[in-house]
């Protein structure tokens, strides 16, 4: 594959584009900070491109330039300049926490500011339940009151409660996997510092922010005081260049670059992601990439932001934000480059995210069954391609294949968006007639194994083709089951055959 | 419960006079030419059952606001290690259907422990935790590249500590999982320079010193030196995220 560490160099298409930004005049300068007292009942930003010109920082007299991730630790950390590895108390924009983390969270809580004691921000803090929601585990359940609780108690302005585990449609607010629920619900903005407890929070870097993974003791911190501990990273940065073939997704791209600099390449580090090829991307597949950066140590992955952001965010949000890129003469640990059109569609066999291989080179691995969902692979857009790949083949599928949408309205679209070129058809009618199993309700659901009635959980030692994120021993349950990571093409594609297939055998 | 701090049968008084070298008697017969002594207050030695406001700051000495420096120059972990590979994540230290277990709660904070490491592979014959144990007999685990890579669980240190164990000793660590270690303050992170985990084996007896940032194998008697804990020091000096703030004015004191 070519890739190569060379020295940091100037890369023209992130000039290019903050040439192409600055025509927009910056009617906001509003800082970070100012985001505490929100006005929130007009939309004053929606329409954001606020750039003007991007001399070397929006941070005031600055000398060196820096990476996007130093910016935003710099403006969080209300500091002119920084420089990786310095330590700094950061204000954080959103604390986002789940069932699995909440619980434990609010008790370091409790436990430290005092039984009575308030958030730091009521309207900065999210909770949504998604990992344990459909069982009959009683902790689980618990687990899920105790967020309610809390919720009540605190009076946090955004809680995406579910009471009604025999109908999720029945719950108004539920939504579902933390991750998808945060960019759908206008969570995750530009310039902004997004922590959450739990390691793919780093998905929400796709729209240009910093956001990581921390733990319960870190976030009860961040409950109490709005602020954190953090060190600058260095940055990584991928330009990935070239025309994507119909038969790729982000979910290869990010399994190549895993596979180049392996499980722990990009440990502390910052993932940038730039090119060409990225600014192709729609918003879900920049998801994609930055979502399994953690899979390779990362501690933040990043896509600039740029029109496909502001679009998204165009009816998401009224929160005034402002976007920072990497300046031209920005510092980078090391710069890769990929030419996409070259790559062939992979998979990362187990029990390790980094274990690539080419799709085809594992076309007599006989598979058990096909798992898709998950933060990573359970958005509208993975389901599109997985149905996308069924009707090319007009078959049926020959092993077991279970759904599971991310959210709410995944589900909604996977039973309500016409699939292109199908003559009207949705997902779920494509599902149906390949003989899939029925979406089911979202939820983090067997990715990560859970309770031992979690729908489609590993339970016996087969081998499944997943679109999700982690295949060490017993992630999705059954610790001698073999876990194949792939796109939703080539998931699709092999339960189509009973064998890991490259998806080029029905899209060309 | 087996566990094998060196320092667990030590009286609770004891622990507040670090420099005092103790008569110890250690559960192994084997000459220690400087056993310094432990200042971490260990779990398992509590007169009173502990609170989970303890828990947090176990590895914090005791006499670290008053002479921080005497402190970090005395303190050691001893005891047998238990050793893994590479790449050892969150789901192989406490796998995810025991994640509705509550760190914070007592009582599940214990039941997590019994749980540690008990996803490894059954490549691993000898188990972290034997057989109808809730508790390891191993204080020190030794690890190799990546150890605690996968999600941002804090139960995984939270499970070690819980089950025993007191310090890990890998080549290199995720990210989370070394932070959540210093934040918490649960078990003690350190780095070795080269691969110790191909030249122990479990059930080695084992001296860390932290001051002189140096492991004894006294099984093999080998030594390897440790690398610098670096500026994460402070924090776990101080016992933690909150410690740390609480002693540079960030946030106030405990409340009442």
């Amino acid at each position: 594959m070519a890739s190569s560490a060379v020295a940091p160099s100037y890369t023209p298409c992130i000039n290019k584009k903050d040439v192409g930004l600055s025509a927009f005049s910056s009617q906001l300068s509003i800082s970070v900070q100012n985001a505490k007292k929100r006005v929130s009942r007009k939309i004053v930003a929606v329409m954001t491109p606020q750039q003007s010109e991007r001399s070397p920082a929006t941070t005031g007299s600055v000398k060196t330039g820096m990476t996007m991730t130093e910016k935003i630790f710099a403006r969080a950390s209300e500091k002119p300049q920084l420089s990786p590895g310095e330590n700094v108390w950061v204000n954080v924009d959103i604390l986002m926490t789940h069932d699995v983390c909440g619980p434990g969270t609010f008790g370091i809580f409790k436990r430290e500011f005092g039984q009575n004691a308030k958030v730091w921000d009521r309207e900065k803090i999210v909770i949504i339940p998604d990992h344990y929601i459909f069982t009959a585990d009683e902790r689980a359940n618990r687990n899920v009151d105790i967020c309610r609780d809390f919720s009540n108690e605190q009076n946090i302005k955004y809680f995406y409660d579910i009471k009604d585990l025999g109908n999720f449609k029945a719950n108004p607010d539920y939504k579902g996997v933390c991750h998808v629920a945060l960019a759908q619900e206008g969570h995750c903005r530009p310039g902004e510092v997004l922590l959450g407890t739990d390691s793919h929070t780093c998905t929400a870097g796709a729209f240009g922010q910093f956001a990581t993974g921390i733990g319960n003791t870190d976030a009860g911190f961040v409950l109490g005081t709005g602020k954190l501990l953090l060190k600058v990273p260095p940055t990584l940065r991928f330009v990935i260049d070239g025309e994507m073939p119909n038969y790729l997704l982000a979910k290869d791209l990010i399994l190549q670059i895993i596979g180049e600099i392996s499980v722990s390449g990009a440990t502390y580090k910052a993932m940038e992601f730039v090119g060409p090829t990225v600014e192709s991307l729609t918003m879900e597949e920049r998801m994609t990439l930055c979502n399994m950066v953690v899979e390779a140590g990362g501690k933040n992955g990043l896509v600039p932001a740029d029109s496909t952001t502001y679009k998204y965010l165009e009816d998401k949000t009224s929160v005034p934000y402002e976007a920072v890129y990497s300046d031209g003469q920005a510092r980078f640990l090391s710069e890769y480059r990929f030419d996409v059109s070259k790559m062939e569609p992979l998979v990362a066999k187990p029990h390790s995210p980094d274990n690539r291989a080419l799709a085809r080179e594992c076309k007599d691995v006989k598979i058990d069954r096909v798992y898709i969902g998950s933060c990573t692979g359970g958005k509208t857009e993975d389901f599109m391609a997985a149905a996308k790949v069924f009707l090319a083949s007009g078959k049926k599928v020959k092993v077991p294949t279970f759904l599971v949408p991310a959210t709410h309205k995944v589900w909604m679209d996977i039973y309500g968006l016409p699939v292109p070129e199908s003559g009207g058809k949705t997902c779920s009618q494509i599902f149906e007639e390949a003989g899939c199993d029925t979406p089911t309700s979202p939820s983090c659901g067997a990715c990560l194994g859970g309770p031992k009635d979690t729908y489609a959980r590993l339970n016996e030692p087969q081998v499944c083709v997943s679109t999700t994120n982690r295949n060490f021993p017993g992630r999705m349950g059954h610790k001698e089951g073999q876990i194949y990571l792939a796109s939703p093409y080539t998931a699709a594609a092999s339960a189509l055959t009973g064998f890991v297939t490259d998806p080029r055998e029905f899209l060309q | 419960m087996a566990a094998s701090l060196a320092h667990t049968h030590l009286s609770h008084a004891a622990f507040r006079s670090p420099r005092i070298s103790p008569p110890l008697s250690p559960p192994y017969s084997l000459k220690l030419p400087t056993l310094h002594f432990p200042t971490f207050k260990p779990l398992s030695s509590s007169p009173v059952p502990p609170q989970p406001q303890h828990r947090t700051l176990t590895l914090r000495p005791p006499s670290a606001a008053s002479d921080a420096t005497a402190t970090s120059t005395t303190t050691s972990f001893h005891g047998l290690c238990y050793v893994v590979g590479d790449n050892i994540d969150t789901d192989q230290i406490i796998p995810t259907k025991y994640l509705t277990l509550v760190p914070s709660k007592p009582d599940e904070y214990a039941k997590l422990g019994s749980y540690a490491l008990i996803g490894l592979p059954v490549s691993y014959p000898t188990r972290f935790i034997d057989p109808g144990e809730t508790k390891t007999k191993y204080s020190i685990v030794i690890a190799g590249d990546n150890f605690g890579c996968g999600s941002s669980r804090e139960h995984a240190p939270v499970a070690l500590r819980a089950a025993g164990a007191a310090a890990v000793v890998a080549e290199s660590y995720a990210r989370i999982f070394f932070r959540n270690s210093v934040a918490t303050g649960e078990v003690y992170p350190l780095e070795s320079e080269v691969r110790i985990c191909e030249e122990c084996r479990t059930g080695d007896v084992v001296t860390i010193e932290l001051g002189e940032s140096r492991l004894i194998n006294h099984t093999t008697g080998k030594e390897y030196s440790l690398k610098p804990i670096g500026d994460a020091r402070p924090v776990i000096e101080a016992g933690g995220i909150f410690a740390y703030a609480r002693k540079t004015g960030m946030i106030p004191m405990i409340p009442s």
